[in-house]
């Protein structure tokens, strides 16, 4: 814990035009953790994520990497300092296999020509290292595969560059149980092997499998980070759905500010922020 | 899940490099089942006209057909690029109809037919750029984009032209060359249509451009979020497309001997994008070959050319394109294996 984690966000805003969706953002991922980020519908976590990922600018906030300040304005930037992101939907092209998938935007180039076999091992590397053998053959295009291989698929997309911060949006949502069981002992395999792992779910069952830290935003806001051994279930539920838990969490008074200055955002939102700062 | 894992790591338990199937097998991917259907059907309709008239074999008409066929050619190999990328570009006969004025007109006041052809390749170029600009920065649909810019160029090649062919080229000993000449027996034409066909494929196959020209029509927001320039590669395949037609444009100066607003490039444009679909080249982007296009380009002109052979009614040449544009269509989404939408 003391170490300087790998990544730190500091007071990040971020607005859509009139849409602000997150305020003072502070967010830490550590080397060799799985930290869970968790949150409601809309809370932020995808924008968050967006944010970290070079997506989208930040308006104001600091990005730290490795304890230093850096400025990251593209996915390219973010790639170079080692942050990779697996993204809600996957972003993988199906007319593509498996390799050409890998190595999308960052082909290995010999001259002017594509170096297939410098790929193929490479990719075929990653995916053996990620003890990854539901593939047949990783010169499959991606359309043929499942729900989980592709999710595997875009893991090892992200572990390949010897990326040092690997962050999941979802990677869970759409899987049938064992599916899921293979893709968390994947995350837990990444951290355990010295990468901090973020890991976006709205599965409880998930989150306290897997993860060392439980980071909870609640409409924009970020109510608390802790470790997952100091919570209960139902105190990350709260968090969730309130902002807060007991004394951790938001304070009644941001609580409501949460609620009531998120006005513009989508009307089930709205009603929820309000439902939970009158009680 | 165990069981799933155990066969298929019984499958996997040979070393990292796929395994080698057969030759056949081989043969048959690197092929491609859409190109071998067309080259059956290329056969097919050989066997029919050739039966029916012997002169079809003459090498003389196979020059017809091979000369024939690369104004087209041209057009639909870069069609192919464009619709790869998930766009569409409908201007590219209009812009070719330009080039052709431009060239006829520069050549006539300059006397220098180096000067008329650069100045009809940069008119080409800026058409692609208005295409390209109009679709990245004005956010428009590249059908209606190009469908405005082909009436827009065509007006415009209209305009400069009062309407009329202009010029003469046909005393102009490099026009002459483009249009009849031969290198080593063949002539320049069938040359300059299997150099690009060649660079263009050499391009999409080996190179991280084509690489990611398929990966923007696949899935375009991938494509971005891996960090490609998607504004740079729309405006790079628009301006290749234009300059591609005015080459195309030129061609036709050269073959008619004088530059023509419309007559001979009107048409083109559904004739390459016929091609490039009966090619196997995907409408919706992202699938498709170089080969298959230049397949679909010689089974069109050996069926228009055995039309014209046996004497069919013209009308009912542009008939079967129509035809072969919605069939390819439809194999195409069958293949795709899509629910139909709507009715029925
Ligand atoms: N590009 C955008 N433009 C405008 N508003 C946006 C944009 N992206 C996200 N938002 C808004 O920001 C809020 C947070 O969205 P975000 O996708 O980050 O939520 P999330 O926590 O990932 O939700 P989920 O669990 O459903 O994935 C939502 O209200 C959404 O409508
Ligand atoms: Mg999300």
């Amino acid at each position: 814990m003391t170490a300087t984690p790998i990544l730190e966000m500091r007071g990040i805003d971020k607005s859509f035009g009139p849409v602000q969706v997150l305020r003072q953002v502070d967010f830490t991922a550590n080397a060799g953790e799985v930290t869970a980020l968790v949150g409601d519908n809309g809370a932020g976590k995808s924008t968050l994520v967006k944010c970290v990922g070079g997506i989208y600018p930040i308006d104001s906030g600091d990005y730290l990497f490795d304890g230093k300040p850096v400025t990251v304005h593209s996915p390219r930037d973010a790639s170079s300092l080692g942050v990779e992101i697996v993204y809600q939907d996957l972003a993988l092209c199906e007319n593509l296999d498996i390799v050409q998938n890998m190595f999308l935007g960052r082909e290995r180039t010999r001259g002017i020509v594509l170096d297939e076999p410098t790929m193929e091992k490479m990719a075929s590397e990653t995916l053996d290292r990620l003890s990854v053998r539901t593939v047949k053959s990783i010169r499959q295009l991606v359309a043929s595969l499942s729900g989980g291989q592709r999710q595997t698929v875009a893991i090892a997309k992200a572990v390949l560059w010897n990326s040092k911060v690997v962050i999941l949006d979802e990677p869970t949502a759409a899987l049938g149980v064992a599916q899921t069981a293979q893709v968390l002992e994947l995350v837990r395999q990444l951290a355990d092997n010295g990468l901090a792992v973020v890991l976006i779910s709205h599965n409880m069952n998930d989150v306290f499998a897997v993860a060392d830290q439980i980071a909870c935003l609640y409409l924009g806001r970020m109510a608390a980070q802790v470790k997952a051994t100091d919570v209960t279930y139902s105190q990350v539920v709260e968090l969730i759905t309130a902002g807060r838990s007991g004394d951790l969490g938001l304070q009644a008074a941001a609580v409501a500010a949460a609620g009531n200055g998120n006005g513009s955002h989508d009307a089930g939102v709205t009603d929820l922020g309000d439902m939970n700062g009158a009680q | 899940m165990t069981s799933t894992v155990a066969d298929q790591t019984a499958e996997q338990s040979e070393p990292a490099p796929p395994a080698r199937p057969g030759w056949p097998r081989r043969l048959l991917r690197a092929v491609g089942v859409q190109n071998i259907s067309l080259v059956i059907a290329l056969a097919v309709l050989v066997a029919i006209i050739g039966a029916q008239n012997s002169k079809f074999f003459l090498v003389t008409n196979i020059e017809t057909i091979g000369t024939a066929v690369t104004v087209v050619g041209l057009l639909a190999v870069v069609q192919t690029v464009v619709m790869l990328l998930g766009g569409l570009d409908i201007s590219v006969g209009s812009a070719a109809g330009l080039a052709s004025v431009v060239s006829a007109m520069v050549f006539m006041s300059t006397h220098s037919a180096a000067i008329g052809i650069l100045v009809a390749l940069v008119t080409g170029v800026a058409t692609g750029v208005f295409n390209g600009l109009v679709i990245v920065y004005g956010r428009v649909n590249a059908v209606i984009a190009t469908l405005a810019t082909y009436a827009g160029f065509r007006g415009l090649a209209n305009l400069i032209s009062n309407g009329r062919a202009q010029g003469y080229t046909g005393t102009d000993s490099t026009f002459v060359f483009l249009a009849r000449g031969s290198i080593a027996g063949i002539p320049t034409l069938i040359w300059i249509l299997v150099i690009l066909a060649l660079a263009v494929h050499l391009m999409l196959r080996y190179t991280d451009i084509g690489r990611n020209i398929y990966a923007m029509g696949g899935n375009a927001t991938a494509a971005r979020l891996a960090g490609i320039n998607l504004n740079r590669y729309v405006v790079g395949c628009y301006i290749a497309a234009g300059l591609v037609a005015a080459v195309a444009g030129v061609l036709l100066t050269a073959r008619t001997g004088s530059g023509q607003p419309t007559s001979g490039s009107q048409g083109l444009e559904l004739q390459a994008i016929t091609a490039a679909a009966l090619g196997g080249v995907a409408m919706q982007g992202g699938k498709g070959t170089i080969t298959g296009t230049i397949l679909a380009v010689v089974l069109l002109g050996v069926l228009q050319n055995g039309l014209t052979i046996l004497n069919v009614n013209s009308f009912w040449q542009d008939i079967a394109q129509g035809f072969l544009l919605v069939v390819a269509v439809i194999i195409q989404q069958r293949r795709r294996g899509l629910r139909a939408v709507g009715l029925p």
